[in-house]
């Protein structure tokens, strides 16, 4: 294994004078991006927040369909691979290699286990002709109301896919990851890219953390 | 191998305690949409969610641990989420309170 | 002698040859100089599409295109502007060159993102020019639903993917911008020690990270309604169109102060350096770049006056939009005292200074007519309008984006472009622009409807006019296209600071090293301190 101070020579970049500024710069510049994801999902959930307030009782029967406790064993899967990752980035803090792929590969199986788990709900929405387009229907709905639940369905595809593309570009980050630690390329001193990949995976937990209440238990006491 | 000595290294006990209120958290905020709150419910819903944010980046993406500029950047980004939000929501609220056609 | 020794001498330009160490460049100064090609060549894409609508716009009944083609037209100038042309100009050129210079970096903090927002552009542009050929897009650079959704049937798609590509390109140029400026000054280059330049390229890059992402959902919206029919904007559905304006204009009208501030913060330093005189309130001008960034996000309503947005949002948008007026005209007024008493010199830079200042002060102050919601009701998509934001963009930000080209392509190229026309040229764009644009505040004045090919009579000497101006414009473009060519291989041999002025930059030679200095400088003082700086060749009246 690397001594700290060369595995630290080793990874340092030739536009920084200091492994301390390479990680300040690594660890400021993926808080940054995290916040231009802010940005990007907020203009979605301003539309949400538009049509949940113009139609709230058509929201509520479209969001009743929707199977609350698969959505809600989905965000507990999400939960448990957010510590499965802060573990990882502990391990990583610790210098403990193995440690490090064991709960990497824990996190990765559990991301894979909500991506399943989305694609199973999603197959049902369609197979419920739920999806927005000339074939839905809701029942519950008035048919002058169908377009507004339909405009439900819209935001919860728009939404969920779009969240379900970040867990699987994170899932890609994962296996790099993995690979790389199996190389032997991170050490205590040096381990940033775990430690921002971990905010990552953090941030893209948070979105669901809000999206699992905001679509999945709208006024459930209705029905 | 022990870590730098300017790394706050958490405990997995600690990690563990934030894991078991994210799961408690997630139970309570199911549970109580099926309680009739009126228009307090997606409020309660928001602010639970809010707690479980706060937790996972308190703790989680280690914010408790962070400089002062990490604080200031994710400030930033809520609060301009916010003045999407609002800004955007203040045309949509006050549709028609003129009672002009269209407006 | 000197001549001898800038050949012998290894700088960024011949530290290696070949177009795998251009296209693989990590040095953020290669990478300028890419943009600098990319933008350029966009620059007169837009300008073909321009010179086609005014055209068009002699004669009253059109005639040259028929209106289809006429919508493709504007919007296709546009995109090609907006997108690929003026957002990216002066930060990725020469913030890209000159930041980190600036602050006594080797680099950027993330060379290969840097490259890689090169090939975003790049990608983005093929996309948008591959729309444009092969049958164009009409819907105008504002995308409004649901034309765009639902009955629009030109490339709409690929249009919006080239754009919603190249606002990464632009997220990741602000991003590796902000984190230079935190972590990668050089010791003694205090926050305040650093040049305003450096400070406008900071505010802009706060507002391409936080206004961007918002444009990239809104065309991922637009992609998902008009593709699988998803309908978020769909009125047919109970959707609303104005939605999608209130997501587009959240990041588009920050979007302008992108295309602005950069260009304020070179005319802070060519203010200063040829008046020889540091600019009056260095921290209002700072504090002003950061003010207009914060405020241009809280007015975009005014962009939908007209729309069924309610009358009260319309008061407090055009209330707030009367505030982000204060931080430029803050900056103009120190301008204007940083000539006072100032030993100025009347070098091509300065020309292009003086113009931008008239100019964009006419553009600003234009601006409160329309932010004004009473006047904004009447001038509204006309030419009122399309005058304003030209003052702006073209008056404005492609003045000072001349001005820099000019002072910086010494330090760039090593060498010195021809003084003699480059005066010309810009007295040429000065009167072209101006009998170009001035006449179309009084078209819109009028009424002349914007986005219309076909005419009232008595429109047609106000148009002859404004295109007379833009054949003059055209004339004053071409110009320095040709003299920046012809003086790389026959323009003086420039020293490492021909201007006299102060600024890291010119305390390297010119080109500079690969690796920017020699070693990495100390700073013990501020910006615009001229004691004991002497320039090579000043170039007087």
């Amino acid at each position: 294994m690397a001594s700290p101070a060369h595995a630290e020579s080793l990874a340092l970049r030739e536009q920084f004078d200091t492994a301390a500024q390479q990680k300040d710069a690594s660890t400021l510049g993926m808080w940054i991006f995290l916040i231009t994801e802010i940005m990007f999902f907020g203009g979605m959930f301003l539309a949400y927040t538009v049509y949940r307030g113009t139609f709230p009782l058509v929201f509520a029967v479209a969001s009743s369909s929707l199977n609350v406790y698969i959505g809600a064993a989905n965000t507990v899967v999400l939960l448990c691979s957010s510590f499965t990752m802060v573990l990882a980035v502990r391990a990583a803090q610790l210098g403990q290699q193995r440690a490090i792929i064991f709960f990497l590969i824990l996190t990765l199986l559990l991301g894979g286990v909500f991506l399943g788990v989305k694609a199973y709900e999603w197959n049902e929405k369609f197979e419920e002709h739920h999806i927005p387009g000339a074939t839905f229907h809701l029942e519950g709905v008035a048919p002058d109301q169908q377009g507004h639940a339909q405009l439900f369905f819209s935001l919860y595809f728009a939404m969920t896919g779009l969240h379900a593309l970040h867990m699987v570009i994170g899932v890609g980050i994962l296996t790099v990851l993995i690979l790389q630690t199996r190389k032997g390329r991170f050490t205590a001193d040096y381990m940033t890219p775990v430690d921002v990949a971990g905010l990552y995976w953090h941030f893209v937990d948070i979105i669901w953390i809000f999206l699992f209440p905001l679509l999945y238990l709208i006024d459930r006491h209705l029905k | 191998m022990s870590a730098p000595s300017h790394q706050h290294i958490d405990s997995v006990g600690l990690y563990f305690l934030v894991f078991a209120g994210l799961i408690v958290l997630t139970i309570v905020t199911t549970a109580v949409a099926f309680v009739d709150l009126g228009p307090f419910s997606v409020v309660v819903a928001l602010v639970i969610a809010v707690c479980k944010m706060l937790l996972v980046a308190l703790f989680f993406m280690h914010i408790r641990h962070s400089t002062k500029l990490t604080r200031l950047v994710v400030l930033g980004g809520l609060l301009w989420l916010g003045i999407l939000l609002t800004l955007s929501m203040s045309d949509f609220v006050t549709r028609g309170a003129l009672g002009v056609p269209g407006r | 002698m000197i001549t001898q020794a800038v050949q012998e001498r290894e700088h960024y330009l011949n530290a290696s040859y070949g177009m795998k160490s251009w296209l693989l460049t990590k040095d953020h100064k290669r990478i300028g100089l890419l943009y600098l090609a990319t933008v350029t060549l966009f620059f007169f894409l837009g300008g073909a599409f321009a010179t086609l609508i005014r055209i068009e716009l002699l004669t009253p009944t059109g005639g040259l295109v028929s209106s289809e083609t006429y919508n493709k037209l504007f919007t296709m100038h546009g995109v090609a502007m907006v997108f690929f042309f003026l957002i990216p100009s002066i930060p990725a050129t020469l913030g890209n060159f000159f930041l980190p210079m600036m602050i006594g970096a080797r680099d950027l903090a993330f060379p290969r993102i840097n490259l890689l927002s090169w090939y975003l552009l790049v990608i983005g542009g093929l996309f948008s020019l591959f729309a444009m050929l092969a049958g164009g897009v009409d819907t105008g650079w504002t995308f409004y639903t649901p034309y765009s959704t639902t009955y629009s049937n030109t490339w709409v798609i690929a249009t919006g993917l080239g754009i919603f590509i190249a606002g990464f390109s632009s997220i990741l140029t602000g991003l590796n911008f902000v984190v230079t400026v935190h972590t990668m000054r050089a010791p003694g280059m205090t926050w305040f020690r650093m040049p305003l330049f450096v400070w406008a390229n900071y505010a802009t890059a706060l507002i391409q990270i936080l206004g961007t992402p918002v444009l990239a959902v809104t065309i991922v919206l637009l992609f998902c309604e008009r593709v699988f029919h998803i309908g978020i904007f769909d009125p047919t559905l109970g959707g609303d169109p104005v939605l999608f304006q209130h997501l587009f204009w959240f990041y588009s009208h920050p979007a302008v102060y992108i295309m602005v501030l950069p260009a304020m913060g070179v005319i802070s330093e060519l203010i200063s350096t040829f008046s020889r005189k540091p600019v009056f309130g260095y921290g209002f001008v700072a504090a002003s770049s950061m003010a207009i960034a914060v405020l241009g996000f809280l007015v975009w309503g005014h962009h939908l006056f007209v729309s069924t947005q309610s009358v009260y949002a319309g008061l407090v948008f055009s209330f707030l939009s009367y505030f982000v007026a204060i931080p430029s005209a803050i900056k103009v007024f120190n301008w204007t005292a940083t000539l006072y008493k100032g030993s100025i010199s009347y070098a091509t830079p300065m020309l292009y200074a003086f113009g931008f200042i008239g100019l964009f002060t006419i553009g600003g102050l234009t601006g409160l007519f329309v932010a004004c919601l009473g006047i904004d009701v009447h001038v509204t998509d006309t030419y009122f309008v399309i005058a304003h934001f030209h003052y702006i963009m073209v008056g404005g930000t492609i003045m000072a984006y001349l001005g820099g080209l000019h002072y910086w392509w010494p330090k760039m190229t090593g060498r010195m472009y021809p003084e003699g026309w480059a005066k010309l040229s810009a007295l040429v764009i000065f009167l072209g622009f101006n009998l170009t644009f001035f006449p179309q505040f009084i078209l819109g004045y009028l009424g002349m409807p914007r986005r219309y090919h076909v005419y009232p009579e008595e429109f047609q000497v106000l148009h002859v006019l404004s295109t007379a101006g833009a054949s003059v414009l055209a004339v004053g473009y071409v110009i320095p296209m040709m003299y920046f060519v012809w003086s790389l291989r026959w323009g003086k041999m420039a020293a490492a600071n021909p201007w006299g002025a102060s600024g890291l930059e010119w305390h390297t030679p010119s080109p500079p090293p690969s690796h920017n200095f020699e070693e990495t400088p100390v700073v013990t003082q501020g910006a615009y301190d001229y004691r004991g700086v002497i320039g090579e060749v000043i170039e007087v009246g």
